[in-house]
């Protein structure tokens, strides 16, 4: 079964969705980033959707759950690069994403998460290193 | 020779046409200004000779008879015309009103001593005529409804432009009532703008909307939640006292959205995000 990487950066996990998610896709990422970033200890996860131009109910819902489920693990979760066509459509759907981050780019993603842990990152580093 | 109403306006059709055009060009609604004698006179000439072509005694007592098509186009088009050239309803009425008063006219000239007849056969002429008129005045209608309509959608094409105002920041007014279709029109507008410019800041001016209700709320806050899913911040900006009078009236929870009274105070508050100052230059004497 395909799986979607996650990318380690630091004190924060990268993933890039590059596939039209499917149902059981959606489910392993998000079973796989929760247990990624209960080993890591990373404390935020970025998650770049610029390939994606569908989206259902059922894929608003898994964003919103993994954001949920990284705070409980003290995590905040980051959604880049929605397109427009998207984001109508979520609107649309009643899901506005409450308590998921986002921006506009991967860049500005990084940098709002560096904004925000910046004065962790010392420390994220050192859990970062005792994971190796 | 009364009774053969059908025949005689057949027969009278130059007096008919004439008596006609004299009583429009005697009338105080003339707008020559619009239409020149000629055009007038063209225009009664068609409708006089298809109405004389089509009649006859079967078909006088029904109105609806498809036999009147062809009168009715001619009468649609003129009418149609009229309302592009912007005469009043009252003018265009007038039009075919006096064509039945001159068949009223002619008929009691050719027929006063048989005063039942006469009677009877009004009665037909007045029932036809206040038909074509209902035509007219439908087709008038449709015409204006029609201008009405192309200047709504180009109103409403016109009135959502995105305006970068500084680098990042882009600046949407909205004139006008925002309906379901418009927020469509401009929510696309504004998040297609902030991916094109990489802009992180949009400043809603909603200073020309003339009512807010909870339905248009409701448009905003979709807009505003759609901007953010995009990953940039969305400032509600120009809301007037009224309007923040009936938005707490109304109930709307508008808590979690950054507003301002002024797209000024929008604009410092979205420096202010950037982490832009803006400073008056201190102008150096000496230089002058």
């Amino acid at each position: 079964m395909d799986r979607i990487p996650i990318l380690r950066m630091g004190a924060f996990l990268l993933v890039t969705i590059q596939v039209d998610l499917y149902d059981r896709l959606a489910l392993s990422l998000e079973a796989d980033l929760v247990d990624m970033v209960h080993k890591t200890g990373a404390r935020g996860v970025l998650i770049d959707i610029s390939s994606v131009s569908i989206v259902d109910s059922f894929m608003g819902r898994i964003l919103g759950n993994i954001a949920s489920m990284t705070r409980v693990l003290d995590a905040e979760t980051v959604v880049v690069g929605m397109q427009p066509a998207v984001a109508i459509t979520l609107i649309e759907l009643g899901l506005s994403l409450k308590g998921v981050h986002t921006a506009l780019n991967v860049e500005r993603g990084m940098t709002l998460l560096n904004d925000k842990f910046g004065q962790d990152d010392e420390l994220a580093g050192d859990d970062a290193d005792d994971a190796e | 020779m009364i009774h053969k109403i059908a025949q005689l306006l057949k027969t009278n059709k130059a007096r008919l046409l004439d008596g006609w055009f004299q009583k429009q060009l005697a009338s105080e609604t003339l707008r020559d200004d619009l239409m020149t004698n000629d055009e007038l006179r063209a225009q009664s000439e068609e409708l006089v000779n298809a109405l004389t072509k089509t009649i006859h005694e079967e078909n006088i007592s029904q109105p609806d008879s498809s036999d009147f098509d062809e009168v009715f186009e001619i009468l649609a088009d003129i009418t149609a015309q009229r309302a592009r050239q912007g005469f009043s309803p009252r003018e265009t009425g007038l039009f075919i009103f006096s064509l039945k008063e001159t068949i009223l006219d002619l008929l009691a000239d050719l027929g006063a001593d048989d005063e039942v007849m006469l009677f009877q056969e009004s009665r037909k002429v007045s029932h036809l005529l206040d038909n074509f008129a209902i035509i007219t005045f439908e087709t008038f209608i449709k015409s204006r409804e029609e201008v009405i309509l192309r200047q709504t959608e180009e109103i409403s094409d016109i009135s959502t432009p995105v305006i970068q105002v500084w680098d990042g920041i882009l600046a949407l007014p909205i004139i006008g009532t925002l309906d379901s279709a418009r927020t469509q029109v401009v929510m696309e507008n504004l998040l297609q703008k902030i991916v094109d410019t990489g802009s992180s800041i949009a400043i809603l001016d909603i200073s020309g909307v003339p009512a807010v209700d909870s339905l248009v709320a409701q448009h905003l806050i979709k807009t505003v939640s759609a901007t953010r899913l995009m990953g940039a911040d969305c400032i509600i900006s120009g809301i007037r006292p009224e309007i923040a009078q009936t938005i707490v009236h109304l109930g709307i929870d508008l808590t979690n959205i950054v507003t301002k009274a002024s797209l000024a105070s929008a604009l410092r508050y979205a420096f202010g995000l950037q982490r832009l100052t803006v400073k008056r230059v201190e102008t150096d004497k000496k230089a002058f």
